[in-house]
């Protein structure tokens, strides 16, 4: 090839590639979803109740969902604190009337729940709806979600007891939501353009300022606060948690006989890693009750019983209630049957 | 430990000067266990063949050739995936104990006290999982994209990754920072190290395709379309709102691809997407679909979490930029310095408005500062490495660093963030770091007003 070939070459090539970008058209590139995919799939519903499907639900309907499905991490009322933090509780009717939250106001609020914070109740039904319940997402009919939030909003002393939600009435139950006065987008923290210009925020401007200065720029230097010691050791030995070679070494945490146990590999045994991945340790500790009973409490009751296993399994797989009292332990499909046996063995010889 | 005597090839010919100045003040204050504990430790140091001390013909590293310099070496591919050598096993992604109860709605934090330059190893890049982490299989994972009313969308499409991945890519390098990192410290000193102070950030390069390209290959109408909806296909199916200016700007994308591999299961294998500047929550992992509409979501991550509580009792909703801010990570907090004398003094800065333009260096709690070396080139909202020169007299001291963006936003104290904020925001704590250091050579957590 001549020299000259070759330059026209390389232009040709260049020129491609500069106009690939603008390319408009990505032949054989995606297809046409079908109606029935965009509806398997788009699942969301906004705050003007854009995406919300037909349906109802009673309070006494869902005070059996929430039992059955829901309980075992939130509590039988959405108070516990357990496993997440609270849903229910918190508010007032006179915040139901105001639309704030009283607590928020007077800063006095020990703890932030559900209802304290969220405006709009359509974010509740899209959120349960394709994420709850914690170990069967998507798994709720929207007349279960309905339900579920008819009992919710009757916890919350928004609606009566024989109070039925639906598609009709949600958007009326919206204005009575707690805090639905309680949020602010005047911020400079969203990235397009201001509320003015028909977007959200203030168009980026910051709320705080510094300035650069470099030299003799306060009297002195105050100590707002300083590491506690409950929090210099709560992290481990911090000495195994930086290089053993290099400028600095990291700080022994934790005293010689006990670092030197620590630093032992004791990493976790296959079975806990199974029962952390497969959600079990959320609900029940190796030696405590969360919300279920401990292993060690399982082991003591089960361990002379020839068919242990197998009704374990079962108890595992299809979930059960009323052997350590009114929280259900949910299904557990999500876990392989192999799996499931694994964890069952490793319960029942002590769960080490 | 900060133990001189043990630093490889420290000579120290005098046996009996083992002791350090924290453990002479041990044995003075009566703590005699110590001491035996000290003699053990030191007696096993002397007969262990490995941890030979100098003589005065020299270090014994270099007079007795090692067994790596006298035997013959591994082959090619005995790890056909590399691995970390055998003496890096202690910097790991970590939990914070008691922050959560759950697993699958957790954190595990980036260990910042010992990386180098801007780029996250895809193995300790942080965590954050809203319910659990999931493996996809790439050949049935699908990108479906959708318009709110039919409207906003001529071609509601759907691509698979073979498709994706015809298309033009680009590759850039971003951080990621949760909105709720440096969260535990809005009120008070908390924990005690730069990983779980700042930890839940990290910086890759992404690859992928830009997401403008694929909402005009389905025919979007920007006019009545201004907003974007992002959602996984994970369990929880995360959602977030994101502002369509950003994505007309073709700095969203659709990434596959994080330090020239794929993504990492645990980052959103095997699409995920990319939102320059803006906190994690928003880069939604496992990416399934995508929706365009004219008025934001209101979704659970932006209307009861991600919120930020004001001292008005107000809380913010659709916080999503992560102000300008930055860390000292060598030396930091947990650390200690092992003798006076010189250190490169080392952290990184970021801005999600943009490139940084300065850093500046504190060694007396912010009455003085001194411009710091930025490690370039400088990429737009990326981490920034920073350098500056230090000679410790052995004295306290504390450390901090205030980064300025190229908008000539300056990183605020906690003072002046608190001022405006209160302490119970949870999230966008970006105040200036302050590692205090004692004549030990200890550094701590400490917060400077």
């Amino acid at each position: 090839m001549s020299r000259f070939s070759k330059s026209i070459l390389v232009l040709a090539l260049a020129g491609a590639a500069t106009s690939a970008f603008a390319f408009d058209n990505f032949s054989g590139i995606g297809r046409l979803a079908t109606p029935a995919e965009v509806k398997a799939w788009d699942i969301d519903v906004r705050p003007d109740f854009k995406g919300l499907p037909k349906g109802s639900g009673n309070v006494d309907r869902g005070t059996e969902l929430f039992e059955e499905k829901c309980a075992s991490c939130h509590g039988s009322f959405g108070e516990s604190n357990e496993v997440f933090t609270p849903l229910i509780g918190g508010t007032t009717p006179a915040d139901v009337k105001n639309g704030r939250v009283g607590g928020f106001l007077t800063g006095d609020i020990p703890q932030r729940t559900t209802f304290t914070k969220v405006a709009t109740i359509s974010t509740v039904f899209d959120y349960i709806q394709r994420a709850m319940p914690w170990t069967a997402p998507k798994s709720l009919k929207p007349d279960e979600v309905y339900a579920i939030m008819a009992y919710f909003l009757n916890l919350a002393e928004i609606v009566p007891a024989d109070f039925v939600l639906s598609d009709q009435n949600i958007a009326e139950v919206q204005k009575k939501m707690p805090n639905r006065n309680g949020m602010t987008t005047d911020h400079g923290m969203w990235p397009g353009p201001s509320a003015a210009k028909g977007g959200i925020g203030n168009g980026g401007k910051p709320d705080v300022k510094n300035t650069a200065c470099m030299s003799n720029c306060k009297k002195e230097v105050r100590i707002g606060s300083v590491l506690p010691d409950y929090a210099r050791t709560a992290h481990g030995n911090l000495e195994e948690q930086n290089r053993s070679f290099g400028p600095v070494r990291g700080v022994r945490t934790v005293d010689g006989d006990a670092a030197a146990v620590s630093a032992k590999p004791a990493g976790p045994s296959a079975e806990t890693a199974l029962a952390t991945n497969s959600g079990c340790l959320g609900c029940h500790g190796t030696n405590n009750k969360i919300v279920g009973p401990g292993f060690n409490e399982v082991q003591a009751r089960y361990k002379d019983q020839a068919d242990a296993e197998s009704r374990l399994f079962d108890k595992v797989k299809a979930g059960g209630q009323g052997v350590w009292g009114s929280i259900p332990m949910p299904p557990h499909g999500h876990v392989k049957d192999e799996d499931i046996k694994t964890l069952v063995k490793w319960i029942l010889s002590g769960a080490k | 430990m900060g133990d001189i005597s043990k630093q490889p090839g420290h000579l120290q010919p005098a046996p009996e000067s083992f002791l350090t100045e924290a453990e002479v003040q041990a044995i003075a204050a009566g703590r005699r266990s110590f001491l035996r504990k000290s003699f053990l430790a030191a007696g096993a140091a002397m007969v262990a063949p490995m941890a030979a001390r100098a003589t005065e013909a020299g270090d014994p590293e270099i007079l007795n050739l090692p067994t790596w310099s006298t035997t013959l070496g591994k082959p090619v591919a005995t790890n056909p995936y590399g691995i970390p050598s055998q003496y890096e096993s202690q910097l790991l992604r970590r939990e914070s104990p008691g922050l959560t109860r759950v697993g699958g709605a957790s954190v595990s934090f980036c260990p910042l006290q010992g990386l180098f330059g801007i780029i996250t190893p895809s193995g300790l890049h942080f965590e954050r999982h809203h319910q659990g982490w999931q493996d996809v299989d790439p050949a049935r994972h699908r990108l479906m994209i959708n318009g709110s009313d039919p409207a906003f969308l001529k071609s509601p499409k759907v691509y698979t990754m073979d498709q994706l991945m015809r298309l033009p890519s680009v590759s850039r390098i971003h951080f990621i920072e949760c909105g709720a990192n440096t969260g535990l410290e809005w009120g008070n000193v908390a924990v005690p190290t730069v990983q779980y102070t700042h930890g839940m950030l990290s910086c890759s390069e992404f690859t992928g395709v830009p997401l403008k390209l694929l909402l005009e290959d389905c025919g979007v109408d920007y006019k009545k379309a201004r907003y974007v909806l992002a959602e996984g296909a994970d369990g929880s199916s995360m959602t977030r709102t994101i502002p369509m200016e950003m994505v007309e700007n073709g700095e969203v994308f659709v990434a596959y691809g994080m330090n020239g591999e794929m993504l990492r299961p645990e980052n959103g294998y095997p699409l995920r997407l990319v939102v320059p500047g803006v906190q994690g929550v928003s880069w939604v992992k496992w990416l399934r679909r995508i929706e365009v509409g004219d008025k934001p979501y209101a979704t659970k991550d932006e209307a009861v979490h991600y919120i930020d509580l004001l001292p008005s009792g107000l809380h913010r909703q659709y916080t999503s930029v992560q102000e300008c801010k930055s860390v000292i990570t060598t030396p930091s907090g947990g650390q200690r310095l092992l003798e006076k004398g010189f250190y490169n003094v080392s952290g990184l800065a970021w801005s999600g408005r943009g490139r940084i333009k300065q850093v500046d260096v504190s060694f007396d709690g912010g009455i003085n500062w001194k411009t710091a070396r930025i490690e370039g080139p400088v990429q737009n909202k990326a981490l920034t490495r920073f350098n500056i020169n230090w000679v410790w007299d052995g004295k306290p001291a504390i450390l901090q660093s205030r980064a300025i963006d190229e908008t000539g936003y300056v990183q605020p104290s906690y003072g002046q963030l608190r001022e405006v904020r209160g302490t119970k925001s949870i999230y966008h704590n970006n105040a200036i770091q302050s590692w205090k250091i004692v004549e030990s050579g200890e550094v701590s957590n400490v917060q400077v007003l």
